[in-house]
């Protein structure tokens, strides 16, 4: 295919075409601009040194020979920068109880997990510095490291934090009977259970830990020789690092400067103020020179923050026919040893999730978020709704088990149906729009759902060795982060608008400078070509400027996936605005009444005539601004708001189909659908890239990845040998397709689209996965479902070796997640 | 210190480096060929992809002296006159990139693989690129682009692009 272009006599709607993205030709000639190619004269760099242990107390630290080398400049503990006094910001204190340790920039007299940093080295090149970095003789007081969720919420157990008395950080309680939107969870269950025309079934499910795993690692520089301290950094957020940065640091906001260039994914990993950002910051403060900080790929595996990480002990009642009266959900969430930026509340989203796309009539859920000696955990692409919808969707498949129905019959029978919408759920949101049948009647027939059941069948007859599991994942979710009201009465620090401004250049050319912050969405061909179509201007006379406060200096930047329906919002309204501003000009250059004045494809035109003038004519008139109308301003740019009034709730049904190798335990992937709602669609190219990225991220939780640690607190997939990140030769081709019912929330009626794939493709491959051994006696398997899990899961259910007595095949429940013990021959491949 | 002698993207450069120093280290800190990125610690990743005498290695495990006397060809040389390689293009085409940051390797390997083999079926693409860690795109749209960029290609046209004019830069970026 090839890019067609778009003459300006020959206006074609942008919105809707596969447009070849702006961004590539930078990105594939190599003329990139990742932090770390940031070069400047007199640059240092700084390594940092971190500790080995999970919990200790430091006695002491002794950098002298560290000094000694040649072209070192400095090496600092936390108090020769102030590092230990600092208080990395966390915006979402959950509840009005929560407690918050300190997080310092630096651990000064304790660490609580491995890889903390406790000095820094500062030199002429960071290979100088990572030398230095190792000389630095730190004496730790080992202490009991915190590593499994329940026992830690025990009493007498050793605590994370001794200051704050207990290791519970909050916990967080929604029951729709208080709620007044459904009934008592619990006195349903309750009832339900001396109810012979019901069934309650009760499940425990693990969510893993994981690492986002960006590709770029983080990197940041900061120049503090001008008169604004600039940071150059590879950050999701930019303008929340600048106000927090000021916040923190108590440096004036006005004197900062903060950069985001290309960056190299994010995936939620780079929504973060992290402790390094700060330390380059204090030590380029303290020099007076600029410095660098680029984390190797190990380090970022140890320090950047991980994701999920929770045990759901779910109940469900339903009645024998197969309608759902009541589902309670105790979580208990891993929080790591502090607190990140919106780390508490990634949970609590869940806590709207896990009704899903299902009328449930009583509802209750409780949260709580426990501190160990592990890495801090926040956002992962999808956070908090991918745990739930797991939990949600692995639990339907159970319950349509115990009541002998097919899995997909039991989700119809209880899901909202088409004409029920708006529809307000039992956790009180409003789904504005959405058509679950269409849906799944379409992804049911590109799967070719019966004929993959009769091979499945097929093949249990004639017991093969390789066995076909198909799982179903029929999902929503809420994205578009979000209403600034919502986000203020769950005591979320920040609101949840997003802005837009455009300027018209004399030459007609146009710059949308926008709040959101890429890094591989795709914003500056999206937004160019909803510009194009509201502007009525060439797609390529459109620039969109981000990602620097200076030019963009308000915005909430890009996660939740949040960029179009809010951020691309944000660019229609001040289009809307730069039309009436422009439209007196109009009237005042075509001698006629605004009110004689339509504007279509880039023009105003004098009703009934052939009278008319270009917008862009019209900005070349202001610039001149020999001749406009008394009383305005010569001046037709615009700055627009928006705050949605609701989040946007994509939907989709998503089939898996697996090979499992029943000898080996391997799975292979074997046919992958979904047809996934996501609203109007700006660029389905874009789109269907989005689907593709999330699947590939939502399968490798159920099927490869994993943050272990062992017994000490040491992170066992500490490189990319033992992380095992999928490759090419891992996945399939997935059949994607899209529904369409558009949103009503917003004006362009889109819905967010870059979480959905993460956020559904989980639980339908470990459905997929049970489904193709369950006849053999296997009732669960924790993610990922290794071969070795796999393998150790149909040796126990068949009774046949003794060595699967030490396999995890039900869910373990403990905070180790039992992996340290199959990790080193259950590694996937 | 080591002398090291070579040819990058068309020019030759002539350097003292570090025994120590990677090759992926010499083209960024000392060339400026920021264009290939380092994304890992293990070899794992593929992010630094390049070719050295028409071979794809990841240059973060080679060393820069290794270099010495060789070719080593970039994301930054592919360009001709202007003019995309097949396979850049292919990948600009098919939406084979999202945040960028493998694409430089994921190109260079991508060109080394339709070297040995111009008419890859999706399996032989998949085992040709599984070397290289991509977190956006779930590989869909590379495979179609590698394949895409195979039907535009003469079969063995691919190392052609290579060959380039060579000026001597004495201590470049040094």
């Amino acid at each position: 295919m090839t890019t067609t272009e778009n003459p300006a006599d020959a206006p074609v709607k942008e919105i809707g075409r596969d447009r070849r993205r702006k961004e590539d030709r930078r990105l594939i000639t190599g003329r990139t601009q990742w932090t770390d190619n940031k070069a400047l004269t007199g640059l240092l760099h700084i390594a940092m040194v971190r500790s080995p242990f999970a919990h200790a107390t430091i006695k002491g630290i002794d950098t002298s020979a560290a000094k000694q080398l040649p072209g070192i400049v400095g090496v600092y503990t936390a108090a020769d920068i102030g590092a230990d006094q600092v208080q990395l910001p966390c915006a979402w204190p959950v509840t009005k109880d929560m407690r918050s340790p300190q997080r310092p920039a630096l651990a000064g007299s304790r660490v609580n997990f491995a890889g903390e940093g406790v000095a820094v080295v500062v030199a002429r090149s960071a290979a100088i510095a990572k030398d230095a970095a190792e000389l630095v003789e730190v004496d730790y007081d080992e202490l009991e490291p915190v590593l499994d969720m329940e026992e830690a919420l025990k009493d007498g157990a050793t605590l994370v934090h001794p200051e704050l008395g207990t290791n519970s950080n909050a916990q967080w309680v929604f029951d729709s009977g208080e709620a007044g939107s459904g009934g008592n969870a619990t006195e349903a269950i309750s009832k339900a259970e001396s109810d012979d025309d019901q069934i309650v079934v009760r499940r425990r499910f693990r969510q893993q830990r994981l690492v986002p795993v960006f590709m770029e690692p983080r990197s940041t520089v900061v120049d503090p020789t001008g008169e604004q301290l600039v940071m150059w950094s590879s950050t999701q957020v930019p303008h929340i690092l600048k106000t927090m940065l000021a916040l923190t640091l108590g440096l004036p906001e006005h004197k900062i400067r903060v950069i985001a260039p290309d960056v190299g994914g994010g995936f939620g990993g780079k929504i973060a103020v992290a402790p390094e950002e700060v330390v380059t910051l204090l030590v380029a403060q303290k020099l007076g020179k600029p410095v660098k900080w680029t984390e190797t790929r190990s380090e970022s595996l140890l320090t950047a923050h991980h994701g999920r990480d929770q045990i759901q002990d779910l109940t469900m009642s339903v009645t024998k026919d197969g309608t759902i009266t009541g589902l309670d959900v105790k979580l208990l969430a891993d929080m790591g040893a502090y607190l990140g930026l919106v780390g508490p509340g990634v949970p609590i989203l869940g806590a709207f999730m896990f009704n899903a796309i299902y009328k449930i009539p009583s509802y209750r859920f409780d949260c709580t978020n426990v501190f160990t000696t592990k890495t801090l955990t926040d956002a992962y692409r999808g956070a908090g709704r991918p745990e739930a919808t797991f939990g949600i969707e692995r639990l339907m498949d159970e319950v349509a088990l115990e009541l002998g129905m097919e899995p997909m019959e039991f989700r119809k029978k209880n899901w909202i149906k088409h004409d029920e919408f708006p529809y307000t759920t039992v956790s009180t949101l409003t789904y504005d729009t959405g058509n679950y049948e269409a849906a799944t009647d379409q992804a049911m027939q590109m799967f070719d759902y019966d004929g993959l059941r009769r091979e499945q069948a097929e093949r249990r007859r004639r017991g093969d060795v390789k066995q076909l599991g198909i799982g179903i994942s029929t999902f929503t979710e809420m994205c578009g982060l979000a209403p600034s009201r919502v986000l203020g009465s769950l005591d979320y620090g920040a609101g949840g608008w997003e802005t837009a401004a455009i300027r018209m250049l004399p030459t007609g050319k146009v710059e949308v400078v926008v709040g959101v912050s890429p890094h591989g969405q795709g914003h500056e061909t999206a937004f160019s070509q909803i510009v194009a179509d509201q502007l009525g201007v060439g797609f390529d006379d459109v620039e969109i400027l981000h990602g620097d406060t200076q030019s963009s200096y308000r915005g909430l930047d890009t996660y939740g996936s949040r960029s179009l329906a809010v951020g691309g919002i944000a660019v229609v309204k001040a289009a809307e605005k730069v039309i009436e501003k422009a439209k007196p000009i109009a009237a005042h250059m075509l001698e006629a009444s605004e009110g004689d004045l339509e504007f279509s494809a880039g023009k105003f035109s004098v009703k009934g005539t052939d009278k008319g003038v270009g917008i862009q004519d019209i900005a070349l008139a202001v610039f001149a601004a020999h001749d406009y109308p008394e009383g305005i301003e010569p001046d037709i740019d615009a700055h627009a708001t928006f705050d949605p009034e609701n989040f946007s709730f994509p939907h989709g049904t998503h089939l898996c189909a697996v090979e499992v190798d029943t000898e080996t335990g391997f799975v292979s992937m074997y046919k992958y659908v979904c047809v996934d709602d996501v609203g109007n669609v700006i660029n389905p190219l874009i789109v269907e890239g989005q689907v593709h990225g999330g699947l590939a991220q939502g399968i490798a939780q159920a099927l490869y990845e994993e943050a272990a640690y062992d017994d000490q607190g040491t992170l066992l997939s500490g490189t990319l040998v033992d992380y095992t990140l999928p490759s090419a030769a891992d996945l399939i081709s997935f059949d994607t397709a899209n529904t369409t019912t558009a949103s009503t929330t917003n004006p362009l009626g889109v819905k967010g689209v870059g979480e959905a794939g993460t956020i559904a493709s989980t639980p339908a491959v470990v459905n997929s996965v049970l489904d193709a051994i369950r006849h053999l006696g296997v009732k669960d398997i924790d993610m990922p479902t290794t071969p070795y899990r796999v393998w150790s899961a149909i040796q126990k259910a068949s009774g046949t070796s003794g060595r699967a007595d030490e396999a995890n095949v039900a869910s373990p429940g403990a905070g180790l997640g039992s992996t340290a013990r199959d990790m080193p021959e259950g590694g996937n491949l | 210190m080591a002398r090291i002698r070579t040819t990058v993207d068309g020019l030759v450069y002539e350097d003292d480096v570090e025994p120590r120093m990677l090759l992926v280290q010499y083209l960024r800190e000392r060339l400026g060929k920021t264009g290939t990125v380092i994304g890992c610690d293990t070899s794992n990743c593929g992010a630094c992809t390049v070719h050295l005498d028409g071979m794809s290695v990841k240059s973060c495990s080679v060393l820069a002296v290794q270099a010495n006397g060789a070719e080593v060809l970039t994301i930054e040389g592919l360009e001709r006159d202007g003019q995309l390689h097949p396979v850049q293009q292919a990948f600009h085409d098919n939406h084979a990139l999202q945040c960028g940051y493998c694409t430089p390797g994921m190109i260079m390997q991508s060109i080394d693989l339709l070297g040995d083999n111009p008419d890859p079926t999706e399996h032989e693409v998949r085992e040709g690129i599984e070397g290289n860690l991509c977190r956006c795109t779930g590989y869909q749209n590379i495979v179609r682009a590698v394949q895409d960029a195979a039907s535009k290609m003469k079969p063995g046209a691919a190392p052609t692009a290579e060959a380039g004019a060579k000026q001597t830069v004495a201590g470049g970026g040094a």
